[in-house]
């Protein structure tokens, strides 16, 4: 598995999907519409400022709230390196897993980054280098089941290989 | 072992399962709401031809209905081409309701089952001692396919409720009041078993209230022993065999809390965190703009009744609007024939088609910016009603109408009731 190298967006704890994503954009299916409201209700700037391959650094809980795939969707459409934070909630860290988006749950990740900071994440070795404080972070390796998913690029690559040999 | 874990042993075909395991469980229904046309797409981009069971999988109309775009009329139909195409047994179009009122009234919901749909709130249905848990699209997609899905299996936290809530306090308070003690993350990829003298007198609506906002602390699933009323309410509605099992008296949980309601005041959740909680003595009494009552948490008969026990022969403060959602059709009739709708409109409410309303901001009483809102759902993100100008105050049912009495978020055991 590569590893991911970006800047720094740093947020809070209990980011909700409200505000990476706001339910009143539901019913767009556009990858690039989607992309266009990336973490709107947290910060309506980011996307002007984000280039892909930045990563989102975070506290407790990211993605807590609605079940809605939208969250994961803009983020990857938006090009996001790697989400790194303390705690996820479950069904956004499934979607964002089924999606293909490198993920990492690493404890002590706010108190280690600043806004802007150049991180790589190695998500083979469970962990973060901040480029430049020059400190390595140590967050959680993931399950065998969910590399297995990131290393084919997502659920539907895997998937597909399944349907096909069903037939 | 804890009975959550009987349930997902026996669907992965396993004797016993441990903490932490990841387990294929086979998924006994499956539910896909009208946010979620993703799933459609994601099942034919991964091979997906015919879905694993015509029986097993429906679509439930609620969160556009009746569609208020052209987008979301677009998402409709798509959808109904596929259910018929697809020839699936249950399908809730727009004249049903919410999600989780509309499939327990239709009997596919019952103990020990696993459900799942693409809904954060299906934890609801451990008011049944069902296993309910959401997931997004792309899951779905793959449930369509193979019928199973993977979990891991989750650490149990046991949240034990006991004593009688006083008068004019709600269940409402009292998942609210837990969830400012306990936070917005304290089951995160976890199970909440509620027990405790207080669940075991519960009736199915208030059962459901609990389990509902489990997942506002990132609960995976919640669970209730079935009591006997919701023996009553399953078997009048499935002639489905089902069997209720048992926790083992030497299951360890992973965590512990133990809460007497006995002496609870009505809660609110102030803006914009749902643990965010205080008592309604320390609330600031802010002038309301909108009172809601509706939603897959605030809006079944016992809900709509304590608010037409509150408004009977009274107006509504003419600043102030009240927004009234039942959650079914079948709701909205038992409220007609009970009067409560009669009650309400005459008080100055709104009606509008069940479903799931204004709670997730997509109609029916979206907020302008500056706006405050008292709502008996579930959600006070900034944004998620509206505008990200607007606040929104979490509260019971009782509440929210008090607020639209008066026009200010007071304590509506301060109310006179209304005359009969």
């Amino acid at each position: 598995m590569h590893n991911v190298t970006g800047k720094a967006f740093v947020f809070g704890h209990n980011i909700d999907t409200d505000q990476i994503y706001p339910g009143r954009y539901l019913e767009l299916v556009d990858p690039q519409e989607i992309a266009s409201h990336c973490m709107e209700g947290a910060d309506p700037t980011l996307v002007q400022r984000f280039t892909p391959g930045d990563i989102i650094v975070a506290g407790r809980n990211f993605g807590c709230g609605s079940s809605r795939e939208h969250a994961a969707i803009t983020l990857l459409h938006a090009g996001v390196g790697a989400v790194v934070a303390e705690s996820f909630a479950r069904i956004f860290y499934r979607n964002a897993i089924n999606l293909g988006i490198t993920l990492l749950v690493c404890p002590e990740i706010t108190k280690e980054v600043n806004e802007g900071d150049i991180l790589e994440v190695n998500l083979g070795e469970g962990l973060v280098i901040n480029k430049t404080t020059g400190k390595t972070i140590k967050g959680e390796k993931l399950s065998d089941y969910a590399l297995e998913i990131l290393a084919h690029g997502g659920i539907k690559p895997l998937f597909r290989k399944i349907t096909a040999q069903m037939e | 072992m804890h009975a959550i874990e009987k349930i997902l042993a026996r669907a992965s075909g396993k004797d016993t399962v441990t903490t932490g395991e990841i387990v294929k469980a086979k998924v006994d229904f499956a539910e896909v709401n009208d946010l979620y046309l993703q799933t459609i797409y994601s099942f034919y981009e991964m091979g997906g031809k015919k879905v694993w069971d015509k029986d097993k999988l429906c679509f439930v109309f609620d969160h556009y209905a009746p569609a208020p775009t052209i987008k979301s009329a677009q998402i409709h139909k798509e959808m109904r081409q596929f259910v018929q195409e697809q020839g699936l047994t249950h399908h809730f179009d727009i004249n049903t309701g919410v999600c989780h009122q509309v499939m327990p009234e239709a009997g596919v919901v019952w103990p020990g089952m696993i459900l799942v749909a693409t809904d954060s709130h299906t934890t609801t249905h451990g008011a049944f001692g069902a296993f309910g848990t959401g997931v997004g699209a792309t899951d779905m997609a793959t449930i369509m396919i193979s019928g199973e899905l993977w979990f891991r299996v989750p650490e149990i936290i046991k949240i034990e409720i006991n004593g009688q809530l006083p008068e004019g306090v709600m269940a409402k308070d009292v998942i609210l009041y837990i969830l400012g003690k306990l936070g917005a993350d304290a089951a995160v990829y976890k199970a909440i078993e509620f027990c405790g003298s207080y669940v075991e007198s519960l009736g199915v609506a208030e059962r459901m209230v609990i389990c509902n906002m489990a997942v506002e602390m990132g609960a995976k699933t919640a669970y209730m022993v079935p009591n006997q009323q919701v023996l009553e309410y399953v078997k009048a509605r499935t002639n489905r065999p089902f069997d209720i099992l048992e926790t083992d008296p030497d299951f360890k949980y992973a965590e512990s809390y133990i809460f007497d309601i006995s002496q609870l005041s009505p809660q609110v959740a102030v803006p914009h965190s749902v643990d965010n909680v205080v008592p309604i003595e320390e609330a600031p009494s802010v002038k309301v703009d909108q009172a809601f009552i509706g939603a897959c948490t605030g809006g079944r008969v016992e809900d709509i009744k304590a608010a037409a026990d509150l408004l009977r022969g009274k107006k509504i403060h003419p600043h102030t609007r009240l927004v009234v959602i039942p959650a079914s059709n079948e709701v909205f009739l038992e409220a007609n024939k009970l009067g409560y709708v009669e009650d309400l409109i005459k008080a100055g409410a709104t009606f509008s088609t069940p479903g799931c309303g204004p709670c997730l901001g997509a109609h029916e009483g979206v907020l302008a910016s500056g706006e405050v809102c008292v709502t008996a759902s579930n959600r006070n993100f900034p944004g998620r009603m509206g505008s990200t100008g607007a606040s929104v105050y979490l509260a019971s049912p009782a509440t929210a109408a008090a607020a639209a009495l008066t026009g200010h978020l007071v304590d509506p055991r301060t109310i006179n009731k209304g005359v009969e």
